[in-house]
């Protein structure tokens, strides 16, 4: 089986709120000296496609869509972790672009790598959140989709998979070629990479293809008729009221707050 | 018709509360674009009448009904052909999709089929100069994004309990049944089975709410949550770690993955108040963090909070609580 792992960088969400600062000019969080990282779900979808790997011995191969001045990163980590292949989309405006947009790019990515069974990316990513790029892959490439996918099961040429719902889950049987987001549960934390793989990815080639050459097989990568007028942190009118003294004291003091706020 | 249409969902007969507040938002939309409201009712294996005469009863006038058995829970596949043949038959401008498990599959791909707009997770909708304007959370509910609507038709998927449902308004209604053809066999997916997990009773209703996270150290420490909730009157919820973990449900999770909660009073207990799960309790209207370390960021959300050990702050909250109740 051949599975491509969509994965892209976002600022470190957990970075504290000093340093979270939106650009006005672009309606962005400024990511210049932040520190970035994969964002969370990516790292929780590719640790489901390595066990694939691992069971059924499925070649994997690591796609982002990043700037050039943090190209590779993102899927270097994958490589370390035991991806087979990277590939990289270089597109300067990737941070910034809608996702309707980015799927139509990576879809266009992905027909050029060739021979693809499963895709799977993150279910949601931690800056923009739009849960749309599965979904619209799926629509792209013609494949079955199943979002906030936990496990898959790969038997007969199709997937049984596990898809966290409201109140529980279901069970899904999907049909290859299919596109899954993934979510977390207790099964796929990502693994931590060795020392020893992280030294051979940084040397392991990567195929980078520029995103103006697939602009024409990918169609309108611009406008998706939404604009993005402002970006705005709420003010936050909470200011945390710390209670002293021991358990006992706190506790009595806490009890006597809500009282007066008639919350007891 | 032009105008917005609800994406209504009724598997087994089942019509839940988010459908009313799809009906809100669009009923709260068309006060000022005025081109009508309509709704698509698509269910099935069970009677659709009921949920019917709740849309005529909630102002919606016409329903496009598609009954067929093979839109059972979770089948997102048939719930996109129903809702794409509804929409290429209406033709309206707006269609509003509930955020849950099968209209987050459903929403986008109904967009690209159409060729619409695109704007997920709205937790606001309006209207301003004539344009529709939708607000999201985004970067962990630290931030709201407002989009500017350009295209018609518009697909907008809706955050769940983030609108208010409608108020009743009963209007003469009519029934448009639409007939789809959906062929089980030839969908891409199929559902093999729904499994329920025990839910913390109305996680969602409470007007209290305690939450636990990856500090409680293990189950039991959601053992000792229980019984505050109690005290409290109130229902247990968890940060993403111990959902993960599998301390607890995956239903019980309240965050930017999860459920969504806005009660009047938020016990946060152990939780370090990472952005994922502060998107989905930060509405809450009197939050409690009760954390060890004095720089979690959970302090920073809070209007009230205690630095110290869970084990020894609950049960001396719970005597006092249950003191003050007078039991």
């Amino acid at each position: 089986m051949e599975i491509i792992v969509c994965l892209k960088q976002v600022v470190d969400p957990e970075l504290p709120l000093r340093e979270f600062v939106i650009d006005p000019a672009t309606n962005r969080q400024v990511r210049e000296g932040r520190p970035l990282v994969l964002s969370t779900y990516d790292e929780h979808a590719l640790e489901v496609a390595l066990q694939l790997k691992d069971r059924s011995g499925a070649k994997v191969t690591a796609l982002t869509l990043a700037p050039r001045a943090t190209i590779g990163d993102a899927v270097r980590l994958a490589l370390a972790m035991g991806a087979d292949e990277a590939v990289v989309v270089d597109d300067p405006r990737s941070p910034d672009l809608p996702g309707a947009v980015k799927a139509r790019i990576l879809a266009a990515a992905i027909r050029r790598i060739g021979r693809s069974d499963l895709v799977v990316c993150g279910c949601e990513s931690a800056d923009w959140v739009e849960r749309v790029v599965a979904p619209l892959l799926a629509e792209e490439l013609g494949a079955a989709c199943v979002t906030f996918a936990s496990r898959i099961e790969s038997a007969d040429g199709a997937l049984v998979v596990r898809r966290q719902s409201e109140d529980g889950f279901h069970l899904i049987e999907a049909r290859l070629p299919a596109v899954l987001s993934i979510t977390s549960d207790e099964t796929n934390r990502p693994r931590l990479p060795k020392v020893k793989d992280i030294i051979a990815a940084k040397r392991k080639p990567l195929q980078i293809l520029p995103a103006a050459d697939l602009a024409t097989a990918a169609g309108e990568t611009t406008a998706d008729g939404v604009e993005v007028r402002s970006v705005a942190a709420p003010e936050r009118t909470a200011r945390c009221e710390l209670l002293p003294g021991d358990p006992a004291e706190q506790a009595a003091l806490l009890a006597q707050r809500l009282r007066e706020l008639k919350l007891l | 018709m032009p105008g917005v249409l609800v994406i209504a969902t009724a598997p087994e007969g089942t019509f839940s509360r988010s459908n009313l507040e799809l009906v809100g938002g669009a009923r709260a939309l068309d006060r000022v674009l005025g081109a009508g409201v309509s709704a698509a009712l698509l269910g099935g294996g069970g009677p659709l009448g009921a949920a019917i005469e709740t849309l005529h009863q909630h102002g919606v006038p016409t329903v496009y009904c598609v009954d067929h058995p093979a839109l059972g829970i979770g089948q997102a596949d048939a719930f996109l052909v129903a809702a794409e043949a509804v929409a290429r038959q209406a033709k309206p401008d707006l269609l509003l999709v509930g955020g849950d498990t099968v209209g987050r599959e459903v929403a986008p791909r109904l967009a690209h089929r159409l060729g619409a707009a695109l704007v997920t997770d709205c937790v606001e909708l309006a209207v301003d100069a004539g344009a529709v304007v939708a607000r999201r959370q985004v970067y962990g509910g630290r931030a709201l994004a407002m989009h500017v609507v350009h295209r018609r038709p518009a697909v907008l998927s809706v955050k769940p309990r983030s609108l208010d449902a409608a108020e009743p308004a009963p209007v003469a209604g009519r029934v448009v049944d639409v007939t789809v053809a959906i062929d089980l066999a030839a969908l891409p997916t199929r559902v093999r089975e729904v499994q329920t997990e025990k839910a913390e009773l109305g996680l969602e209703d409470a007007q209290t709410v305690v939450g636990g996270g990856r500090g409680l150290g293990g189950p039991d420490g959601f053992k000792i949550l229980q019984e505050l909730a109690q005290a409290l009157g109130g229902a247990v919820g968890s940060s993403r770690p111990p959902a993960d973990a599998g301390w607890v449900p995956i239903s019980w999770q309240i965050g930017q993955t999860g459920k969504t909660v806005r009660p009047a009073l938020y016990v946060a207990v152990g939780i370090s108040g990472a952005t994922q799960h502060v998107a989905g309790m930060a509405g809450s209207r009197t939050i409690v963090a009760i954390n060890r370390d004095p720089e979690a960021p959970i302090f920073s959300v809070a209007h009230l909070g205690i630095v110290g050990d869970y084990r020894e702050v609950v049960p001396a909250l719970i005597a006092k609580v249950r003191e003050l109740k007078g039991r």
